[in-house]
């Protein structure tokens, strides 16, 4: 190397990015990974389809004539969404990390602590945003209408995908806590109380005893509601805000998960 | 965590690691001074990597102090980061990227704008000589590429302290031997500090101004490969036999004998003048009516020091 170059050489140091430059950088890595593996993101799309048509092939006529619904197929877009965002993260990605070593190579550069699942989750809102909106667009084309327009369908879109991004928090808590593959993989059972223990397939009021207590407290149910009526019926603000409030809930829950089992993870005494 | 800041690339005092009950690294006084390699030997499970990972900021000590690059450890583990490159045990990458991907992700990391990246690869991408490569996912590459990839992600910052460790565990002679050169170049050409475990004792003897000899979480000594092999006599005598404690006995009281050590059917005769030794020892062996497979004089190696200081031989 020659006297010049290893003076030029000599001015690049290491610096701190900063918190923003982390997210992106972080989150740039994980978008650029998500169409390199597919195997993640197709059963993922494939899950709510099937049950979409599934559940309006077999439902439609008993719900539309006994359940009171007047519209099931725009009644169970919803639950499609919620089926497609629900659970995806890039947990899996993260206990790799860990497993391979990269996660402690991360961590010996001077990025700033909350920007490794920051920047995942930027990524997980790209994703669940994309997911949404293939699902949407199915729906459109089976003659799905929406009462609030193409500002609604941009509203349901977002509050689908904040559904998904409020739920990884949950994958992640378990990601940094265990490092382990197989406790991440057994994450997607927490979607099953919070996707069935609800008004999925009828009304809230149609549901028996137990279970319409269940369902008062779940708060997919809050969320159900509040998509509903942003196809069904029109801007109805106590509906959409209970939604956004149970998502801000789970949110709280799950990201404090996370970010305590981050703390935990990244302390020097792990 | 307290004590005063001393000088050299890094300083250990009194560093230990506990793990529950089990004592990983127990007690470490060490100083690497600026611009030295310095060899941290030891089996596996002696506490190199415990070691390497307190002095990189991923774990924190149990007791004692360190400095990297005049920062403490743990008090200052920001600073530490900005001054070190680390090449961890397993070339730690991401299979998804590829090399290029790699490396820029890693200069975003440490602050770099996207034109000191772009040069600072353009300085690394020939030294580590991936060829086309460079820009194919990391899923394909060899043992030897991913170290190699490895050793340029430690270094896109500039690093003025490079940890590796065990770079070349696992790798064939060629690519070690190529591990070897780049390491030299950083040293000698760039002037790094640079720290390194291994449980090679050839690479430390080849590469190491000081070595240290870690055991059981103790560094059990410390000094030039040369003069530690000074420390056990200048030459070594191995005889192989069926019964190394009866021909130890047999050897013990030979005249210009210094030191005699038993190991797995040798022993291993330590002498200040070898040419002149190894008849006697011939002798007294022969009288004994000891039966000797091979007799051989030769230099002591890392790996007599070794022995030496510890009663074991590194087993790989």
């Amino acid at each position: 190397m020659s006297a010049t170059s290893r003076a030029a050489t000599d001015l690049i140091r290491a610096r701190p990015r900063g918190f923003f430059g982390d997210v992106l950088t972080v989150a740039g890595r994980a978008v650029r990974s998500l169409p390199r593996e597919p195997e993640a993101i197709i059963p993922a799309l494939i899950v709510p389809v099937f049950f979409f048509f599934v559940n309006t092939g077999s439902l439609t006529n008993l719900a539309e004539s006994a359940g009171g619904v007047s519209d099931f197929k725009a009644f169970q877009l919803p639950v499609a969404i919620i089926f497609a965002v629900t659970g995806i993260s890039r947990a899996n990605a993260l206990v790799t990390d860990i497993k391979d070593g990269y996660f402690d190579r991360l961590l010996i550069t001077p990025i700033k602590r909350p920007a490794l699942l920051l920047g995942l989750m930027v990524a997980d809102f790209v994703l669940v945003l994309t997911l949404g909106a293939v699902v949407t667009i199915m729906g459109i084309l089976v003659g799905i209408r929406f009462a609030t327009g193409p500002v609604g369908i941009i509203a349901f879109l977002i509050i689908g995908a904040l559904w998904g991004l409020a739920f990884t928090g949950f994958p992640y808590a378990i990601a940094l806590k265990t490092g382990n593959p197989a406790a991440v993989q057994s994450s997607f059972l927490l979607f099953f109380p919070f996707a069935f223990l609800t008004s999925a397939f009828v009304p809230v009021e149609a549901l028996s005893g137990w279970m319409q207590t269940a369902a008062r407290f779940n708060p997919v149910t809050y969320l159900l509601e509040g998509l509903r009526a942003i196809i069904l019926e029109g801007w109805i603000w106590s509906s959409i805000g209970k939604a956004l409030l149970a998502i801000g809930l789970l949110g709280v829950v799950s990201f404090g998960l996370a970010f305590i089992t981050l703390k935990g993870r990244v302390s020097q005494d792990a | 965590m307290t004590g005063a800041k001393e000088a050299g690339a890094i300083v250990a005092r009194g560093l230990q690691r506990r793990f529950g009950d089990n004592v990983a690294v127990a007690g470490v006084d060490l100083t690497v001074t600026d611009g030295e390699i310095y060899g941290f030997l030891g089996p596996n499970g002696a506490g190199k990597s415990t070691c390497i990972r307190m002095l990189t900021t991923l774990l924190r000590p149990s007791g004692g102090d360190a400095w990297v690059a005049g920062r403490h450890v743990v008090e200052e583990a920001g600073n530490v980061r900005l001054e070190i490159g680390v090449a961890l045990q397993e070339a730690a990458l991401d299979p998804q990227q590829t090399g290029r991907e790699l490396l820029t992700l890693q200069g975003r990391l440490y602050g770099l704008t996207a034109r000191e990246i772009e040069s600072r690869i353009g300085q690394i991408v020939g030294f580590i000589d991936l060829g086309d490569a460079f820009d194919d996912r990391l899923n394909t590459y060899s043992g030897g590429m991913k170290r190699r990839l490895d050793l340029a992600a430690a270094l896109v910052h500039n690093p003025t302290v490079l940890f590796l460790d065990e770079p070349t565990t696992g790798l064939d002679p060629i690519s070690r031997n190529k591990v070897w050169e780049e390491i030299r170049y950083l040293n000698q050409g760039l002037g790094m500090t640079v720290f390194l475990t291994t449980q090679y004792l050839e690479e430390a003897d080849e590469l190491a101004d000081r070595v240290g000899i870690i055991n059981k979480g103790h560094l059990v000594a410390e000094g030039a490969p040369a003069e530690l092999k000074r420390q056990i006599g200048t030459d070594v005598i191995v005889a192989r036999v069926a019964n190394p404690a009866q021909a130890a006995a047999a050897v013990r009281s030979v005249q210009l004998v210094d030191v005699v050590e038993e190991a797995d059917g040798e022993i291993r005769i330590g002498t200040t003048d070898g040419a002149a030794l190894i008849s006697p020892v011939a002798v007294a062996l022969a009288e004994q009516g000891i039966d000797v497979t091979n007799l051989a004089l030769r230099t002591p190696t890392l790996d007599d020091v070794f022995v030496s200081f510890t009663g074991e031989r590194i087993v790989v």
